[in-house]
């Protein structure tokens, strides 16, 4: 019953240094990640500038105004959106997954859509909880 | 003697249980907060931002450096 009891207050405290400390994002994948992204983000700075391309509120990008990009550019767009919503999709997965908590990807997801959203510069589109797309002012 | 056991066994059961269920109640809970600093350190790398400094636009060299709580 000691030994027991013993196993049970130590399952508590690392069950609590997980909730408390920080979630480890130091992973070869999440890194893999991270480095795709910040390299395609200076391809997609004009296309969020010009509103062509938004945040969708459930953490991924999507080109919302074709028309906005020139017909021969408009493939390499559709192909950069791609790239980053999978990238982003691994992304989340892969911090749910080193945290020993697959189920959190959805809870992750949610939270860097706020995060993407909320820190957006002003002129970049942006889709509120309903679905509507709004400016950053 | 025989009757004082058998009313401790099942109170030991519950307790066991009730510390069990404590336990996976706090492993499933999501850290929220954890989360957010995580994703705005990412944010910051992919973005290539820098945290906004406290008090409006400060010159890039003078920007303190990058805050980090252990």
């Amino acid at each position: 019953m000691t030994r027991l009891l013993a196993i049970l207050a130590a399952w508590m405290y690392v069950g609590l240094a997980a909730a408390q400390g920080d979630l480890d994002i130091d992973t070869p994948a999440i890194a893999q990640f991270k480095t795709g992204m910040a390299q395609r983000y200076a391809q997609l700075l004009p296309w969020y500038q010009s509103g062509a391309v938004g945040l969708t509120r459930d953490g991924g990008v999507l080109l919302r105004e074709p028309g906005a990009v020139p017909l021969a550019q408009r493939q390499a767009v559709t192909a950069l959106v791609a790239g980053e919503n999978a990238d982003r999709a691994g992304l989340y997965r892969e911090i749910a997954r080193a945290n020993g908590n697959p189920g959190w990807e959805p809870d992750i997801r949610a939270t860097f859509a706020q995060r993407w959203i909320d820190r957006a510069p002003a002129g970049w589109w942006v889709q509120n909880a309903t679905g509507i797309w709004q400016q950053k002012r | 003697m025989t009757h004082a056991r058998m009313s401790l066994t099942p109170l030991a059961a519950l307790a066991l249980a009730t510390a069990l269920a404590g336990c996976v109640t706090i492993n499933i809970y999501f850290p929220a907060a954890a989360a957010e600093k995580a994703a705005d350190t990412i944010i910051d790398e992919v973005w290539q931002m820098k945290p906004p400094p406290p008090g409006g636009p400060v010159d890039a060299a003078k920007a303190p450096a990058k805050e980090k709580t252990p």
